[in-house]
C-alpha cells in the first residue's frame, strides 16, 4: 500500500508536468482570474493541448486523443490543476456532449464536429433540464415535430451551463407524447446560433449569472442531425451522463484548512466546540479524498472501480455548506459582510455559503444521489413510478 | 496509486471470512452472550491460536508469522464483522503492540513467542473510573517494583495472563507489565453492556511489576499504543458496520409493509444510503491508518485519530439504524441487531471515546501546521 505512481505513471506525470511548465504559470493562491481574456486564453490552451495530444487522453488516436488510460487522464487532471489553466468552457462539451456525438453520430458528424471541439474552436452545451423536469428529466416537454426532412423544435431548457458562449448543443426533446415518457424522447445536435434559439441568463439565488435558460421557437433541425433513432433519446442521454468526467477535482470551496487558518487568526482555535467540529470536517474531507484514491487505485491496476466514488458530492456539498455556516457564525454580526475588501479570507466563506445550496442540487440533488446509491449500489427497490406505463400525454 | 490491499492480503481476508463464517456464527457469539460463566469462546480461540493469527504481526524471530500490520488489519476487519467473542484485540492490538513498541529485548523474547502460541493472553489496564484516562491523576501507583491500586474496567482482565498497566510512577506515569496469575492480584468480573467480551475490575495489592519502556515515559508510550490499536480497532469497526448495512439491506428487501418491501420507501433508502456513505468514509480513513501504521509514517497520529473517529461514527450509526430498520423485531433478544449495537459501543470507548480523539486529531493538525 502506497501513494506512488507506477514507473509508467511517473514517466507520464513527468512528461505532463514538463509540458505544463512550458506553457502555463503555476496557480496562485486565492481566486482564479476570470477576466475578459479568459475565453481567448481558454481556446488557445485547448488548442495547444489538442496539438500535443493532451486533450481527451483516453480518446482513441483516430479521434485526436492519445489512446491513453483513465489513470493517465487522472494524472493529467491532477497536474493541470496545479497550474493557472483555463479549462472551464470545455468541460461539458468534451466530457459529455462530444462523446455522445462520437457514440451515436454519423461519420459526417464526427468529421464536422470532433476536431473543432477538441481544438477549442467550438464550444458545446448540454440541453436536458427543463423547468418542470429536473430530477425527473425524462418528463421533459420541449417538443420536436417532424416536418419533411426537418424537425421543428419548441420549448424551454434551464440551468444550461455555458449556453451563452456555446456553438452547438445536444438537445433532448419529446417526439412522441403518446408513449410512456422514457420512450418518446429523441436527441439532436442543435446549432446554438440559430435565430430561434434565445439564451437568457438566470439570476441565481447566489447573485451570480453563470447558468442560463434557453428558449426554442420554431427551430428547424435537419433529420440528419439526429443522434440515435427517434424514441431512443433516453438511451442516448444515459450515455451522455455516463461520460461525465472522472471526478478528480479538489474541494469546491474552502475546507478544514481554510477555516482552521481563519480560526487561528481570529483567536478562536482554542474553542472546544469548534475543535470538535474541525475534527469532523477533517475526517469527512479525508474520507472524500481517500475514497478517490481507492478509485484511482482500481484504475491504476486496470480494474473497474467500485461504486464507492458515488459518495463524493453528497459529502462535499453539505461539507462546504457546514464549514461556511460555521465560519460566518464565528464572525458574529460581522459575518454578514461579503465585501472581499472587508470580510475575512476575501469573503470566500460568505460567497461559498451562498453558492452551497446550488451545489447540493446541481448534477443530482442529495436526495436523488441517495436514491441512486440505494437502488444501484444497494439494490433496493425503485421508487413507485405511477407514470411509468402511461402515455406521456395522459399524465 | 496503490491505495488498497494486495491480492495476497485480500486472499487472507477471504480465507479469514470463510473460516469465521463457519466457526463464528452468531450462534457461537450467543454461547458467550447467554452464559455468564463464559468469558470467551474457548473453542474458537483455540482454533485462532492454532492458525497463528496472534502472531500475524510478530516477527518469525519471536515465533510469529512475520507478516505485517496490513495483514493484521484484514484479519481485524473479519473478526469485527463476525463479532468474534475472543480476547484477540486485547492480546494482539494492545498487549503485543505495547511489548513490540516499548519492550526490552528480554521482554520481547520472553513474551512475544507466548503471545504467538497462545500461552499468554494479554490486556491493557488504564481506566480507573468514569471519564477519560488522565495520566497525571492516576491512583494506581508503581514503586519499588510493586503495583498498588485498582483498574476498572479492564477488557479481558478476567482471563488475561498478563497486563500492561498505566500507573503513576513518581511524578509522572509509566507502563508496567504484571503477571496477573501471580501474587497481589484480585480480579472480579464486571457486568457490562457488551457481555460477549469479558471485563474485570483488577485490584493490585503489592503485585510484582516491571517497567515496560522508560520510567516516566508512560503517557507518550500509552498514546503510541493507542494510535496503533486505534487503527486495528477501526478495521473491526468497519467490518461490523459493513455487516450491519448488509443486514439492514436484506431485511429492507424482504420485509413487506403496506403492500411492498419497506426498502422501497425513501425514508429507508436514504437511511441506508447514509450508512453506505459513512461506511465508505470509515473504510477510506481506516485504510489510511493502515498505511501509516504499516509504514511507520509521521502521519500516524492524525491518521489513527481519523480512522478511529470515522469508524466509530460509521459503526454507531449503522448499528443503531440497523435496529431501527428492523422495527420491533430488531428490539428482540433473538434477532442479532443488538449484538452489533453492543459491540459498536464497546469499540467506540475502549481505547478512548470520540471526544478525546477529536482533540488528539486537532492537536496533531496544529503540530503539522506549525511544522
Amino acid at each position: 500500500m502506497d501513494f506512488n505512481d507506477t514507473p509508467e505513471e511517473a514517466e507520464f506525470r513527468a512528461e505532463a508536468r514538463a509540458f505544463l511548465e512550458q506553457h502555463l504559470d503555476k496557480k496562485e493562491p486565492g481566486r482564479p482570474s476570470r477576466d475578459e481574456s479568459y475565453m481567448k486564453r481558454a481556446k488557445e490552451w485547448q488548442n495547444i493541448k489538442a496539438e500535443n495530444r493532451f486533450a481527451q487522453i483516453t480518446w482513441p488516436e483516430a479521434m485526436g486523443g492519445r489512446g491513453g488510460t483513465p489513470m493517465q487522464q487522472v494524472i493529467w487532471n491532477q497536474e493541470e490543476a496545479q497550474f493557472d489553466a483555463p479549462t472551464a468552457p470545455f468541460a461539458i462539451g468534451l466530457g459529455m456532449c462530444v462523446p455522445t456525438v462520437i457514440a451515436f453520430g454519423a461519420d459526417e458528424h464526427k468529421e464536422r464536429y470532433v476536431k473543432k471541439a477538441l481544438h477549442g474552436e467550438e464550444i458545446w452545451c448540454q440541453l436536458f433540464s427543463e423547468p418542470s423536469a429536473g430530477s425527473d428529466v425524462a418528463g421533459l416537454k420541449t417538443k420536436a415535430v417532424r416536418d419533411g426532412d426537418d424537425w421543428v423544435v419548441n420549448g424551454q431548457k434551464v440551468w444550461t451551463t455555458g449556453a451563452q458562449f456555446s456553438d452547438y448543443g445536444i438537445l433532448l426533446t419529446r417526439t412522441d407524447p403518446d408513449v410512456p415518457k422514457h420512450k418518446g424522447l429523441t436527441m439532436f445536435i442543435v446549432d446554438m446560433k440559430d435565430p430561434g434559439v434565445e439564451v437568457r441568463p438566470i439570476h441565481q439565488a447566489s447573485g451570480g449569472r453563470e447558468f442560463n435558460e434557453v428558449y426554442f421557437t420554431d427551430v428547424r433541425i435537419p433529420d440528419s442531425d439526429r443522434l440515435g433513432e427517434p424514441g431512443q433519446g433516453w438511451k442516448v442521454a444515459i450515455v451522455t451522463l455516463m461520460n461525465e468526467r472522472l471526478a478528480v477535482g479538489g474541494s469546491p470551496g474552502p475546507d478544514w484548512q481554510e477555516i482552521m487558518d481563519y480560526a487561528r487568526d481570529a483567536g478562536t482555535l482554542s474553542d472546544a466546540a469548534f475543535r470538535a467540529k474541525l475534527a469532523d470536517w477533517y475526517v469527512a474531507a479525508q474520507g472524500y479524498k481517500l475514497t478517490k484514491f481507492r478509485t484511482q487505485t482500481a484504475l491504476s491496476r486496470g480494474e473497474t472501480p467500485g461504486p464507492e466514488n458515488s459518495i463524493g458530492k453528497i459529502i462535499t456539498a453539505n461539507h462546504l455548506q457546514d464549514i461556511c455556516n460555521s465560519a460566518v457564525e464565528m464572525q458574529d454580526h460581522y459575518g454578514i459582510i461579503n465585501d472581499p475588501g472587508k470580510a475575512p479570507a476575501d469573503a470566500i466563506f460568505q460567497e461559498s455559503l451562498m453558492w452551497a445550496p446550488g451545489l447540493r442540487i446541481a448534477g443530482g440533488t442529495d436526495e436523488i444521489l441517495k436514491n441512486i446509491i440505494a437502488e444501484r449500489v444497494l439494490g433496493l427497490p425503485q421508487d413507485v413510478r405511477v407514470d411509468k406505463d402511461k402515455a406521456f400525454s395522459e399524465l | 496509486m496503490n491505495f488498497d490491499f494486495s491480492d495476497d492480503q485480500k486472499f487472507l481476508r477471504e480465507e479469514a471470512r470463510k473460516f469465521l463464517a463457519a466457526k463464528c456464527t452468531t450462534a457461537q457469539v450467543r454461547e458467550v452472550l447467554d452464559d455468564d460463566a463464559k468469558s470467551h469462546h474457548d473453542g474458537l480461540w483455540t482454533e485462532i491460536v492454532e492458525m497463528g493469527w496472534l502472531g500475524t504481526a510478530i516477527s518469525e524471530e519471536h515465533g510469529g508469522l512475520g507478516l505485517g500490520m496490513l495483514e493484521l488489519c484484514v484479519i481485524a476487519e473479519e473478526l469485527g464483522r463476525a463479532l468474534a467473542p475472543v480476547p484477540f484485540a486485547s492480546t494482539a492490538y494492545f498487549f503485543a503492540e505495547a511489548v513490540k513498541l516499548a519492550g526490552s529485548d528480554a521482554q520481547k523474547a520472553a513474551l512475544l513467542p507466548k503471545v504467538a502460541d497462545g500461552s499468554v493472553i494479554g490486556c491493557i489496564a488504564a481506566s480507573e473510573g468514569p471519564g477519560a484516562v488522565e495520566p497525571a491523576k492516576l491512583s494506581t501507583i508503581f514503586a519499588d517494583g510493586k503495583l498498588n491500586g485498582t483498574k476498572v474496567p479492564v477488557t479481558d482482565g478476567d482471563i488475561a495472563t498478563h497486563a500492561v498497566v498505566l500507573a503513576k510512577d513518581g511524578s509522572s506515569a509509566s507502563l508496567v507489565i504484571v503477571d496477573l496469575t501471580g501474587d497481589g492480584v484480585t480480579r472480579s468480573a464486571l457486568s457490562t453492556i457488551e457481555p460477549t467480551r469479558s471485563h474485570a475490575e483488577i485490584t493490585f495489592d503489592g503485585a510484582p511489576a516491571e517497567l515496560l519502556g522508560g520510567s516516566g515515559d508512560g503517557e507518550s508510550l500509552y498514546n503510541e499504543v493507542l494510535n496503533r490499536a486505534a487503527v486495528l480497532l477501526a478495521f473491526e469497526q468497519i467490518g461490523g458496520a459493513a455487516r450491519c448495512l448488509e443486514m439492514a439491506n436484506e431485511y429492507a428487501k424482504e420485509r413487506h409493509a403496506f403492500g411492498r418491501p419497506i426498502g422501497g420507501n425513501q425514508a429507508i433508502k436514504h437511511k441506508l444510503a447514509d450508512m453506505y456513505v459513512k461506511n465508505e468514509v470509515g473504510r477510506s480513513n481506516a485504510y489510511y491508518g493502515a498505511w501509516a501504521l504499516s509504514t511507520g509514517a509521521a502521519e500516524l497520529p492524525e491518521a489513527a485519530a481519523a480512522a478511529r473517529l470515522a469508524a466509530s461514527e460509521a459503526y454507531w450509526f449503522a448499528s443503531k439504524e440497523n435496529i431501527q430498520t428492523h422495527g420491533g423485531m430488531g428490539f428482540t433478544w433473538e434477532v442479532d441487531c443488538h449484538l452489533f449495537y453492543r459491540r459498536a459501543k464497546l469499540l467506540a470507548v475502549q481505547a478512548g471515546a470520540p471526544a478525546q480523539w477529536k482533540e488528539k486529531l486537532v492537536h496533531a493538525l496544529e503540530m503539522k501546521n506549525a511544522a
